[in-house]
C-alpha cells in the first residue's frame, strides 16, 4: 500500500520475473546479448540513484525479491510473468522451481503465471494440464518471439495456439498475458503487430488478452484493436521508466491509453528486475500530464488507483481491503 | 575548373539517403553508421543497431538498401556494407556479400519480399506526417477541424512540414500536385467530415508511437556504445589518388 496526501493506493505489480541470466545459465552468445539487452534498458531509463551493478542484475534470488518489491516497494500483490528462453539458458530464464515455492509461502502476496509454447503441440497441451493442476494457474505469459529449432517465433492464430487457448479457458486460465518480439514467420510482415491479437480475443471472449508492454512499439496498433476488443487490456511494462527520462512521451502514452482504451483496462507493472516498483509508484502517484499536451485531460487519482492495482486485482480476484477500494458509484448498492 | 567533393562526403551523402523504415529517420543521423573505412580497393561501412535483439527485416533493409545506395555512387570500388552486434550478424553479412537477397539470407523464415513491410511503414510515416500539418494549421486558427477535409497541398506554408509530407506522399504513390487534399486515406480518399476527429487520433497515435520508438532507439545506442559520439562515424580515408 501507498499512501500520499492522505490518498491510499493498493498496488498490484502485474508483471515481475525471478531470473538467472549468470554465465553458468547461459546456454550461448544470446543468453548474454539478452541480458545485456535488458541492462542496457536498465541503465538508459532508470534514475541514476537506482541504477544496479551489472552482477545484481544478472540474478537476484527470493529474499532480493521480497524486499524490492514488499518491503521497500509498497506492492500489495505481485505477479510473475516469466520468460522461458530456453534456446538462450540451460535452466530457462524464469525460475520456475524457485518462484513458486516463493509463491507457496506467501500465497497472500504473490501470483505465479507459468508460460506455454505452441510448438510443442500435443506434448505441450498434456504438460500445460499437468502445470495447471500443479501450479494452480490463472494466467499465462505467452512470448511469440520464444526462438525454438529454426523458428523463431508464432502466432496468436495459428492453428496450434488456438488448441492451447482453447485448453486454457477449460482449465479456467483466463489472463493471458502477451508479449509481441521482434521474430515471427515470415519475417515479411511486422512481427510486432498485434492483428493476431485482434483474431483470437473476437473468437475467445471468455479470456482477458493483456498486451503486455501496451504494444510498444506499435502502441496505435494496439489503441486500434483494443478498442473494439472489450477483453483487451494494455500493461504497462517498460512503458512505466519512461516517466523519468521522457515525462513527455509517458504522458502522450497515458494519454493515448486513456482516450482509446479508457481507465478500466490499463494495468500497472515495474516489470521488477527490469526496473524496481517503489520510484516507479512515487513518481505515478505524483504524474501530471505536462501543460503544453492540452490535448489531454488532467490525470485523476481515482484513474491513477484503478491502474497502480484495482484494475489487476479485478482480473484476479484479490481481495482488496476495503478502505482501499473506490467509493461505490451513487445509486450502486 | 571542377568542384571536387570528396569521397568521404559523397559516401556519407549517399548514406543520408538510407531511412530506418520504422522510425522514418535517416540512419545517418541515428547514428547506426558505425565506421567508414575507404581505401583503393573500395569502400567498407559497418553499421549498428541500439540492441542484439532489434528486428532482423528491419536490419536486412537497412543494410541492403545502404549497399544499393552506395552502388550509385562512381567510382567507389569494391563496396562491402557489415552488420555488427547484431544476433543475425552472421546471416545477415552472409547473405549480403553473398547476393543472395531476403529470401537467400533468411531461408525458411522468408517467403516472398519485404516489400509489404516498408510499405507498411510508409504509410505510417505519412500518417504521422500529415498528422503534423493539419495540427499546425488548425493551432494557427486560420481552420476549423469541419474544414479540414478541405485543406489542399495550396493552403500549407512552405516548410520542413510541407516538405516532409509530400517526400512521404512520392513515397506511397500519392499526389503531390497542388490541388491535392491534405487529410486522405491510406489509398489516396478524402477522410468524410464525420471521420475527421477519429481519423486525426489515430494518425497522432501513430505519430507519438513512431517518436516515442526514435527516441527510445537513439537513448538505447548511446547506452550501448557509451564513450562514442553516436552521431559522427569514424571515417578513415588511406585512398592514395582522389
Amino acid at each position: 500500500m501507498y499512501e500520499k496526501d492522505g490518498e491510499q493506493y493498493f498496488i498490484v505489480d502485474a508483471h515481475i520475473a525471478l531470473w538467472d541470466a549468470r554465465a553458468e545459465n547461459q546456454l550461448n552468445v544470446h543468453g548474454k546479448q539478452f541480458i545485456d539487452c535488458f541492462y542496457d534498458y536498465h541503465r538508459n531509463l532508470s534514475p541514476e540513484s537506482e541504477v544496479w551493478p551489472y552482477e545484481d542484475y544478472l540474478y537476484q534470488g527470493g529474499d532480493r525479491l521480497m524486499k524490492d518489491l514488499f518491503d521497500d516497494g509498497y506492492v500489495d500483490h505481485a505477479i510473475f510473468q516469466p520468460a522461458r528462453l530456453g534456446e538462450f539458458y540451460r535452466n530457462g530464464f524464469g525460475q520456475t522451481e524457485e518462484a513458486l515455492a516463493l509463491t507457496s509461502k506467501y500465497p497472500e502476496k504473490l501470483t505465479y503465471n507459468h508460460n506455454w509454447d505452441p510448438r510443442f503441440e500435443q506434448a505441450g497441451l498434456d504438460q500445460l494440464r499437468r502445470d495447471a493442476e500443479r501450479m494452480n494457474l490463472k494466467g499465462v505469459k505467452l512470448y511469440t518471439a520464444e526462438w525454438h529449432g529454426d523458428s523463431r517465433g508464432y502466432k496468436l492464430d495459428d492453428p496450434w495456439t488456438r488448441r492451447y487457448l482453447e485448453e486454457c479457458l477449460t482449465l479456467g486460465i483466463k489472463n493471458i498475458h502477451v508479449h509481441k518480439g521482434p521474430t515471427i514467420r515470415p519475417l515479411d510482415r511486422d512481427a510486432f503487430d498485434v492483428a493476431d491479437v485482434d483474431k483470437v480475443a473476437t473468437d475467445y471472449t471468455e479470456l482477458n488478452f493483456i498486451v503486455e508492454h501496451v504494444g510498444l512499439p506499435r502502441l496505435e496498433d494496439f489503441c486500434w484493436i483494443a478498442t473494439q476488443e472489450p477483453n483487451v487490456y494494455g500493461g504497462l511494462a517498460v512503458a512505466m521508466p519512461f516517466i523519468h527520462t521522457r515525462p513527455k512521451y509517458f504522458a502522450q502514452i497515458i494519454g493515448e491509453l486513456l482516450y482509446w482504451i479508457g481507465e478500466d483496462r490499463i494495468l500497472f507493472s515495474s516489470d521488477y528486475a527490469l526496473w524496481t516498483p517503489k520510484w516507479l509508484i512515487e513518481r505515478f502517484v505524483d504524474f501530471e500530464i505536462p501543460a503544453d499536451l492540452p490535448e489531454y485531460p488532467a490525470l485523476t487519482t481515482e484513474q491513477k488507483k484503478k491502474i497502480l492495482g484495482l484494475n489487476a486485482a479485478a482480473l484476479y480476484g484479490l481481495d482488496v481491503p476495503r478502505q482501499l477500494r473506490l467509493p461505490a458509484p451513487a445509486g450502486a448498492r | 575548373m571542377t568542384t571536387a567533393v570528396s569521397v568521404e562526403a559523397e559516401v556519407l551523402s549517399a548514406l543520408a539517403t538510407v531511412h530506418d523504415p520504422e522510425l522514418d529517420q535517416p540512419v545517418t543521423e541515428l547514428g547506426f553508421v558505425r565506421s567508414v573505412t575507404i581505401d583503393d580497393a573500395g569502400v567498407e561501412v559497418h553499421l549498428r543497431l541500439p540492441t542484439s535483439f532489434c528486428a532482423p527485416n528491419f536490419a536486412f533493409l537497412m543494410v541492403s538498401d545502404a549497399y544499393d545506395a552506395l552502388s550509385v555512387v562512381p567510382s567507389l570500388g569494391r563496396i562491402r556494407v557489415l552488420l555488427d552486434d547484431h544476433h543475425d550478424s552472421d546471416k545477415i553479412n552472409g547473405g549480403l556479400a553473398a547476393g543472395a537477397g531476403y529470401t537467400g539470407t533468411f531461408g525458411v523464415e522468408a517467403e516472398e519480399s519485404l516489400d509489404e513491410l516498408r510499405g507498411t511503414f510508409q504509410r505510417k510515416a505519412h500518417f504521422a506526417a500529415m498528422e503534423r500539418c493539419c495540427r499546425s494549421v488548425l493551432a494557427g486558427g486560420a481552420w476549423s477541424l469541419e474544414e479540414l477535409p478541405l485543406l489542399e497541398l495550396f493552403d500549407l506554408p512552405e516548410g520542413p512540414l510541407k516538405s516532409a509530407l509530400l517526400r512521404r506522399r512520392e513515397a506511397i504513390g500519392l499526389p503531390t500536385g497542388s490541388h491535392a487534399r491534405v487529410l486522405v486515406d491510406h489509398d489516396g480518399n478524402p477522410i468524410a467530415k464525420s471521420d475527421v476527429t477519429l481519423w486525426l487520433r489515430l494518425a497522432a497515435a501513430t505519430r507519438v508511437s513512431i517518436e516515442g520508438n526514435a527516441h527510445f532507439c537513439r537513448g538505447l545506442l548511446a547506452t550501448r556504445y557509451e564513450g562514442t559520439d553516436p552521431a559522427v562515424p569514424v571515417v578513415t580515408n588511406t585512398r592514395s589518388h582522389s
